[in-house]
């Protein structure tokens, strides 16, 4: 199947990854490895070579809201197949940070909503804190029974943490997140 | 023997199995671990799947107190594992990176703090043979899948661990143990690691797949390295058996669990009831075995 991109008048976004990714895509040659290997390449509308290929193409913001994004699950098969050394799962991750950047994630949105969840815990308390995790998460995706019938066993043996562990170093985790907000601005 | 070691978060919560045992393994083995004071969360998948000096500097915050009390890390979750590695690389790659990272942490840190996999520890410092001298029972022939899945192998030119597409790692330590390791065709492939709430059909699939071929290789269990392939494996089936009318019934345990049977660990001090598919027919197997020692 031929595969095309629409032509804009802005510029394709390949620069701005390459740049994110520290990789060449220029030698890219379509092998499809990468694809072969990857294990929601049937899953999704495009698999990693053939968003290795809209790059190439020019595309634009639109690339931005490709379902693989939030479907891929980092195991870096493709990274580890290509031939050119193409480190095509951090390709992946700077599509993410693009995608988060210019608020595409919005639209496929529990991954990210997971992902922040996630991470707001550890801004908080230093450490993941699953109760807090969950019920943001639930609130979000308004996935309220997913897994519950779960929790009682879980509980019992201890695989959810009640109460947040105080003992990670808080002062460092915040001014970490505090840098990484700075980085960004300074970056627009 | 005295190392650094990060539980991660998961040592907390879904992994407690995993943390225990490897506890046990090391007291077992004479090995002292020393928590890094104040360690903490590594960011995981979505550190790195949100933002990239966020992936480096969190682990780097705990590699920085390694290096204080000047001890080599190892780790026993394979995701944080990943991750401290994966940022020890950045910073000593990038001095725009380690002077960002210096100055969020407040402290010098160079990348320079050895990481290694708890397993890669007990290979490398405690030898096999020594584990399988130290052993009071067997794994008694068990049929056992190891399975690495992806955080342990790749990326290979920075992890190291082992042959990215057929690490034996697990399988030599299940053999010296008296079990048959399984020649399966799945040892690398994804569970779908940090998917497992936000998109847990996916996760469904892809555990469905690898338990599949577990089973179809003769496999009576199969054992990991990493809380995440343990809670997608084990877990899932449950969903598996509602949603796909399939029931596996696989234990998926911990490679230190099995290490630690067959030192003498009780199965209660190894986390043993954590496992939501239950592992008698494991331990059963290991305390048949007739000692000649």
């Amino acid at each position: 199947m031929a595969i095309t991109v629409k032509k804009g008048k802005a510029q394709g976004i390949i620069n701005a990854v390459q740049q994110a990714s520290g990789m060449d895509l220029s030698v890219c040659f379509q092998c499809k490895k990468c694809s072969s290997g990857c294990p929601v390449s049937k899953l999704v509308k495009s698999p990693p070579s053939e968003i290795m290929r809209r790059l190439h193409l020019g595309a634009g913001d639109e690339l931005l809201d490709s379902d693989i994004l939030w479907m891929c699950v980092s195991c870096e098969t493709c990274s580890a197949r290509c031939p050119m050394g193409i480190d095509v799962a951090a390709v992946m991750d700077a599509l993410r940070h693009l995608a988060l950047e210019k608020g595409a994630a919005k639209k496929e949105g529990n991954v990210s909503l997971f992902n922040r969840a996630f991470l707001k815990t550890v801004q908080m308390f230093g450490r993941t804190y699953d109760i807090a995790m969950i019920a943001a998460y639930k609130v979000g995706s308004r996935k309220f029974m997913d897994d519950t019938e779960k929790f009682p066993s879980m509980l019992k043996k201890r695989k959810i943490a009640l109460l947040p562990n105080l003992s990670g170093d808080r002062k460092t985790t915040k001014r970490i997140f505090k840098k990484a907000k700075e980085r960004k601005e300074g970056a627009k | 023997m005295r190392y650094s070691y990060f539980p991660g978060c998961s040592a907390e919560s879904t992994a407690r199995d995993m943390h225990v045992s490897t506890l046990a393994v090391s007291k077992a083995l004479g090995i002292e671990l020393v928590e890094p004071k104040g360690w903490s969360c590594c960011g995981a998948t979505a550190g790195h799947q949100t933002d990239h000096f966020l992936s480096v500097a969190l682990p780097a915050a705990s590699l920085a107190k390694a290096k204080d009390d000047g001890l080599d890390m190892v780790v026993s979750c394979a995701a944080c594992y990943n991750r401290m590695k994966v940022a020890n690389h950045a910073i000593r790659n990038s001095s725009e990176m380690r002077s960002d990272v210096e100055e969020a942490l407040g402290q010098q840190y160079d990348g320079s703090v050895k990481v290694r996999h708890f397993l890669e520890m007990l290979i490398e410092d405690v030898g096999i043979e020594k584990i399988a001298g130290a052993a009071k029972y067997s794994l008694n022939g068990l049929k056992v899948a190891c399975y690495y899945g992806c955080l342990l192998v790749r990326p290979n030119e920075v992890m190291k661990f082992d042959d990215p597409e057929n690490p034996t790692l697990l399988d030599r330590l299940v053999t010296a143990l008296g079990g048959e390791a399984l020649d399966w065709p799945h040892k690398v492939e994804c569970c779908g690691g940090g998917l497992s709430m936000s998109r847990t059909d996916v996760v469904v699939g892809l555990t469905d797949a690898v338990l599949q071929m577990a089973k179809a290789s003769g496999a009576q269990c199969i054992t990991v390295g990493c809380p995440m392939c343990q809670i997608n494996l084990d877990m899932r089936q449950l969903d598996i058996r509602k949603q796909l009318s399939k029931s596996y019934d696989m234990p998926i345990v911990y490679i230190t669990q099995l290490i630690g049977l067959c030192l003498g660990v009780s199965p209660q001090d190894l986390g043993f009831e954590k496992l939501m598919i239950p592992a008698e027919t494991v331990v059963k197997v290991v305390s048949e075995t007739v000692t000649t020692k």
